[in-house]
C-alpha cells in the first residue's frame, strides 16, 4: 500500500477510561471482526490483562477504513510501562488521548501525553464516555485542550459504549495524523516494537517497516544483535495473524522468526536484508533501568530451574525485566529481579505464578542505591544483602511525584508526602475542583506501602504518577534481623534511619507469632550492625512427646514421627532454627504487599 | 507365617467388655454386652491354639488389656487365665469399681502377678468430666482389695490435662496417688482427639488451660521422681525392678503375639492387626480360620527406626549398633549441641531435657525412609 493511504497511531488513556472499548468498536466499524467473533476487550488476549482491565503487552492491529490502513498500536497505559509506551510510540505517527469526561485528566493521561509530544505524535483529543449522566464534555475538552494546545472545539466527544463517534474518530485519524515517512525504494529496515514467544514457532517479532519491504522466505539480519533467520512467515494482526507475503514500507505487523533463543533478538533491534541490506540501524531505543529490586525464590527448590526458564521467557514478551542468579541461605537459590515499578512486580509475579504455575517467595521491594564505601570505591547496591555495614555515604533514587486530587484532599496529601521525607515542589489548579501537587520524594518511600496509604486517605480519588529524577544522599541504615544470632538475609533492609526502629519492631514482632517454639529459646532481633534495636524470645517448648505407646500403638507412631520428619525438610533452616514457609510469606506480605 | 528364630515371649489379649464407655477413650471396646464372654473367650483360645506355632517354649509375659478385662463374666476370665501359658509376668488392667474382695483373690489364684488399676484421678469433679464411675474411694479400697489379696505389684494409672484441672488439682492427685505406695505409676496427658463428642464438650476448656498445661509433664516427672520412683519410659514411673516387662518388651522392639479383637502383633517382618468387629472374630474362629486381618510388611530399616522411635523413650541408652541406619548424622550432631541427645560409647540416649521433647527430637534425628504399606 503506498505510504500516503497508512496511518500508524496508537491510543494514550487512563486505567478505565475506555481505551480497550474504543479498540472494540472500531474493530466492529471497520468490520474487522463480525459480530459473531466479538467479546469483550478483544486486544487483551493475556488472562491477567482481562481480569485487570488494564493492557501489559502493545499490540497491533490492522484494520481498513475508506480506503485507507489504519494500524492502531495498542500500548499499555500504567505508569511502570513507560517504556513500553515508548517503543510503541516510535512505530507510531499519532495518538488519541482518550479521557473519560466524567473523570477528567489523570496523573497517567498526562505523563502518556507528554510522552507522545515528546516522540513528535499528532494528537488528536478524544473526550470519551459522553452518554454518561456524571459526564461533563465541555469542562473535559476544556482540560484537554489546554494540555495539549488544541482548539477546544477540534476535540472528539464520543461514547465507546454506544458507538456514538467512533466513526468521527476513525475519520480524525486520516485527516489529521499524518502518513508515514520513509523510502520504499532504500533497502529494508524495520524496528522492532515489541516481541512474543509462541511455543511452536519461536520468537515472533512485531516490527514497524521504515523502508523498503520485506518479502516471505527472505534471510533477514538483527544489526545490533548481529544474529541471522529466515522470515518464516510475515503478517499482520487482524486481529488475529494473517499471513501476507510482504511487508511494505509504513506498515505494521509481524515476523515469525523461528528463533528458539530469546536472547538473540532483543526489543528496539533494526532488521534488515542479510545481503545487500542496510548499513545503518534505526535509532534504537533508550535503554531504561529498573527501579524496583526484589529477590523471587521457588518455594520449593526444585522448581529453581522452571523459575529460570519462565524468566527466560518472560524477558523476551518484556524487555525491561531484569534479573540475574541469587542465593539466599534462608531461601535457596532464586533470582534477583529489577522491574520499571511496583505494579510491573506485581504483574511478572502474577504471570509466573498464572502462566508458569510456579509458587514463588517474594522478599521486600527495594530500590537500587548507590553505596561510596569509605575507600572511595563507588558500588550498585540491588538488595539489602549486598549493603556493606560500613560506608562512607550512600545515595538513593528520589523521584518527582505528581498527584491530582480534589481540592479537599489537598492537606492529607501534602501529611503523607511530608511523613514520607517529601519536599513541596509545586501545586497548581487544573480547575476549581481538582488540584496538582509535584512533590520530590525518595522512591524507596513508594515502595512501601505508599499506595495504600494514598488511597485510604483521599478515599481513592488521588491519581499519582512519578519521574526518576536522579539520586541524592540519604541518612540510611542497614538493618539485620537476627534468629538466635544468626542473620536472615531474605529479611535485611535499608531504610531511612529514622524508620529503623518501628520497621524493625514490626519483622521481630510479627516473626515471633510465625516461627514455632523451638526445642530451644531463640532471640529474634532487629540491628543496624551490632547495635540491637528490638528483640523478642521464642520460648522454647517444654513438651513434645507422644503420650502412650504400646504394642498396638507402634505403626501410628511412628507414622506420626515420619510425617513430623517430612514436615521438617519443607522448613527452612536459619542457622539451628527452623521457618516455616508460611512465617517467611507472612513476614515478607507484612513488608511487601502493603500497597 | 515366619516365626522369630526363638519364638514369641510376650502374650498380649484384649478383652474388649465395658460396662459404659468413658468419654475419652478411643480403645476398641464393646459396651453392654453382658452376655457372649464365653463365646469370646473360646474364640479366644481358638486364636492362640492357631499361632501356638509362633510362641517360644517360655513366655515371659502375659497382659490382659481392654476394655475392662475385670468387667468380664468371673467364670470366664478365670477359664481363660487358666488356659493361658504360664509366666513369670501376667498383668491385667481393672477398673476400680469392679474390683471386689472375690475379684481380687480370683486374679490372685489364677496366676496373675501384677494389676494396673485405672484410677486417672482422684477428683470427682475431674473424673466426672472424664465420665469414669468409680470415685476417689472406691480406687483407694479397689487398691486395698488387691493388696489384702497378696498383690505386692499394682500400678495406678492417672491422666492429668483434663478440662478444668489446674495445676493446684494435679498436685493433689499426684499427692493421693503417691500416698497408695504402688510399685508403678503410668501418667499420661488426656489424648483428645479433634472431632471426638470428648472435644465438642470440652475443647474450649482445653484451649483455655493450654497455657498451664505446658508445665504439667515437668510437674507429673518430677513429683515422682521426688517420692523416689524411677522415670524409666517417657509416661512410666516405678520402684526400683518393678517396670511393667510386658511393655518393657514393646519398647525394646521384641516381638509380641496379640489375640482378640483389634489387638496386634508383630512376628519378624510382619505386623498384623486384628479387625476390631467382634461377629467376624467370632465367625472366623468358631469355623477354625484365622480372624480378619490387616497385614504390614515391616522391613528391616523400618523395624530399625521403630526400634530407636521406642528405645529413647526408655532412661537407658540404646546401642548405636541397632539403631545406626535409622539415625541421621547431622541431626545427631545438632541435637548433641543443643543438649538434647547424649552419645555414650556405643550407644545414644536423651538427656533429661531431650526426653521431654522426645517426639520432636525422635523426629528430627530419624534418617528418611519410604514408609511402606501393604495392606
Amino acid at each position: 500500500m503506498p505510504l500516503d493511504r497508512i496511518r500508524n497511531f496508537s491510543i494514550v488513556a487512563h486505567i478505565d477510561h475506555g481505551k480497550s472499548t474504543l479498540a472494540d468498536r472500531i474493530l466492529e466499524l471497520t468490520d474487522t471482526l463480525s459480530g459473531r467473533e466479538m467479546r469483550e476487550q478483544v486486544l487483551d488476549s493475556m488472562e491477567l490483562e482481562r481480569e485487570r482491565g488494564i493492557t501489559i503487552k502493545a499490540q497491533a492491529v490492522r484494520v481498513l477504513w475508506k480506503g485507507r490502513q489504519l494500524n492502531l498500536i495498542d500500548t499499555p497505559g500504567h505508569v511502570d510501562f513507560t517504556y513500553e509506551v515508548s517503543r510503541a510510540l516510535q512505530a507510531c505517527e499519532g495518538a488519541l488521548l482518550l479521557v473519560d469526561a466524567a473523570q477528567g485528566i489523570q496523573a497517567q493521561t498526562l505523563a502518556n501525553a507528554y510522552l507522545a509530544i515528546e516522540n513528535g505524535l499528532e494528537i488528536v483529543p478524544v473526550v470519551n464516555k459522553i452518554d454518561l449522566p456524571q459526564a461533563d464534555p465541555d469542562a473535559t475538552a476544556a482540560e484537554v485542550a489546554d494540555l495539549v494546545g488544541e482548539d477546544p472545539a477540534r476535540v472528539l466527544r464520543i461514547s465507546a459504549k454506544t458507538g456514538e463517534g467512533v466513526a468521527d474518530v476513525l475519520d480524525g485519524i486520516v485527516e489529521r495524523i499524518p502518513p508515514p515517512e520513509g523510502d520504499p525504494g532504500a533497502p529494508a529496515r524495520a524496528l522492532v516494537f515489541d516481541s512474543a514467544y509462541d511455543q511452536y514457532r519461536g520468537v515472533v517479532a512485531f516490527v514497524r517497516v521504515v523502508d523498503g519491504s520485506f518479502r516471505t522466505r527472505e534471510e533477514l539480519r538483527a544489526m545490533a544483535a548481529g544474529t541471522r533467520f529466515e522470515a518464516e512467515e510475515l503478517g499482520f494482526f487482524s486481529p488475529d495473524r494473517r499471513p501476507t507475503p510482504t511487508l511494505e514500507a509504513g506498515e505494521v505487523g509481524y515476523v515469525v522468526t523461528g528463533l528458539k533463543d530469546v536472547s538473540r533478538l532483543r526489543v528496539g533491534d533494526t532488521l534488515t536484508a542479510a545481503h545487500g541490506g542496510a548499513s545503518q540501524p534505526l535509532p534504537g531505543y533508550k535503554d531504561v533501568k529498573p527501579t524496583v529490586f526484589a529477590g523471587l525464590y521457588p518455594t520449593d527448590s526444585d522448581d529453581y530451574p522452571d523459575l529460570r526458564d519462565a524468566l527466560e521467557k518472560l524477558k523476551l514478551n518484556d524487555a525491561s525485566l531484569f534479573y540475574e542468579p541469587e542465593t539466599s541461605q534462608a531461601l535457596g537459590f532464586g533470582f534477583r529481579c529489577g522491574f520499571l515499578g511496583l505494579l510491573h512486580m506485581e504483574i511478572v509475579r502474577e504471570r509466573l505464578e498464572r502462566e508458569f504455575d510456579l509458587d514463588l517467595l517474594v522478599t521486600a521491594p527495594n530500590v537500587a542505591y548507590r553505596v561510596f564505601t569509605a575507600t572511595g570505591q563507588e558500588l550498585e547496591v540491588h538488595s539489602p544483602a549486598d549493603m556493606p555495614r560500613e560506608f562512607d555515604r550512600v545515595e538513593e533514587p528520589y523521584i518527582r511525584a505528581t498527584t491530582i486530587v480534589p481540592k479537599d484532599y489537598v492537606g492529607s496529601v501534602m501529611e503523607l508526602n511530608n511523613d514520607r521525607r517529601g519536599s513541596f515542589d509545586h501545586m497548581e489548579y487544573l480547575s476549581e475542583e481538582r488540584v496538582l501537587l509535584s512533590y520530590d520524594l525518595p522512591l524507596a518511600e513508594i515502595v512501601y506501602d505508599y499506595y495504600d496509604q494514598l488511597k485510604s486517605r483521599t478515599k481513592g480519588y488521588a491519581s499519582f504518577d512519578y519521574d526518576v529524577i536522579g539520586f541524592e544522599e540519604g541518612d540510611l541504615v542497614r538493618v539485620d534481623i537476627l534468629l538466635a544470632g544468626e542473620p536472615v538475609d531474605a529479611l535485611s533492609l535499608i531504610v531511612h534511619r529514622q524508620g529503623a526502629l518501628p520497621r524493625g519492631r514490626a519483622l521481630v514482632d510479627r516473626l515471633r507469632e510465625e516461627i514455632p517454639r523451638q526445642m530451644f529459646d531463640v532471640a529474634v532481633q532487629a540491628a543496624i550492625g551490632s547495635r540491637v534495636i528490638a528483640r523478642e524470645t521464642i520460648k522454647a517448648r517444654r513438651k513434645d512427646v507422644l503420650a502412650k505407646c504400646y504394642g498396638g500403638d507402634v505403626t501410628r507412631k511412628r507414622k506420626l514421627l515420619e510425617r513430623q520428619k517430612k514436615g521438617k525438610k519443607r522448613m527452612k533452616q536459619v542457622g539451628s532454627v527452623e521457618v516455616p514457609q508460611e512465617a517467611f510469606l507472612a513476614v515478607l506480605k507484612l513488608d511487601g504487599d502493603k500497597r | 507365617m515366619k516365626s522369630a528364630p526363638q519364638g514369641v515371649r510376650h502374650l498380649y489379649v484384649h478383652l474388649p467388655f465395658c460396662a459404659h464407655r468413658c468419654g475419652y477413650c478411643d480403645f476398641v471396646t464393646l459396651v453392654g454386652k453382658r452376655e457372649g464372654h464365653g463365646a469370646y473367650v473360646d474364640a479366644l483360645l481358638a486364636e492362640l491354639e492357631l499361632e501356638r506355632e509362633v510362641l517360644a517354649e517360655g513366655v515371659e509375659t502375659v497382659f490382659l488389656g481392654g476394655g475392662t478385662p475385670t468387667f468380664t463374666e468371673p467364670r470366664e476370665l478365670a477359664r481363660l487365665l487358666d488356659s493361658l501359658p504360664r509366666a513369670a509376668e501376667v498383668t491385667v488392667e481393672a477398673n476400680p469399681e469392679t474390683v471386689t474382695p472375690q475379684l481380687a483373690s480370683l486374679l490372685r489364684e489364677s496366676g496373675v502377678t501384677r494389676v494396673s488399676l485405672g484410677a486417672q484421678s482422684f477428683d470427682p469433679r475431674l473424673l466426672a468430666v472424664l465420665e469414669r464411675r468409680a470415685g476417689p474411694d472406691d480406687v483407694r479400697r479397689a487398691f486395698y482389695h488387691l493388696r489384702d489379696a497378696g498383690f505386692d505389684n499394682i500400678s495406678l494409672d492417672l491422666i492429668y490435662g483434663i478440662p478444668g484441672q489446674g495445676p493446684s488439682d494435679l498436685e493433689r492427685d499426684l499427692a493421693a496417688a503417691l500416698a497408695l505406695g504402688p510399685e508403678h505409676l503410668s501418667c499420661y496427658e488426656l489424648e483428645a482427639k479433634p472431632g471426638t463428642r470428648f472435644v465438642h464438650a470440652w475443647g474450649a476448656e482445653l484451649a483455655r488451660q493450654e497455657e498451664a498445661m505446658e508445665g504439667y509433664f515437668e510437674q507429673v516427672v518430677e513429683t515422682i521422681v521426688a517420692a523416689g520412683y524411677r522415670w524409666y519410659e517417657t509416661a512410666n514411673f516405678c520402684r526400683e525392678g518393678r517396670q511393667a516387662g510386658h511393655n518393657m518388651a514393646y519398647w525394646l522392639g521384641r516381638d509380641y503375639l496379640g489375640l482378640g479383637i483389634g489387638a496386634v502383633s508383630t512376628v519378624g517382618e510382619l505386623r498384623w492387626r486384628n479387625a476390631p468387629k467382634l461377629a467376624p472374630y467370632l465367625a472366623a474362629l468358631a469355623s477354625g480360620l484365622r480372624p480378619p486381618r490387616e497385614l504390614e510388611q515391616l522391613d528391616g530399616p523400618t523395624r530399625v527406626v521403630e526400634r530407636l522411635m521406642l528405645g529413647l523413650r526408655l532412661d537407658r541408652p540404646v546401642p548405636l549398633a541397632e539403631v545406626a541406619g535409622a539415625v541421621e548424622p547431622g541431626a545427631l550432631d545438632r541435637l548433641e549441641r543443643l543438649g538434647l541427645v547424649q552419645r555414650t560409647v556405643g550407644s545414644l540416649g536423651l538427656t533429661r531435657r531431650g526426653r521431654f521433647l522426645g517426639g520432636g527430637v525422635t523426629a528430627e534425628l530419624i534418617a528418611e525412609t519410604p514408609a511402606k504399606d501393604y495392606n
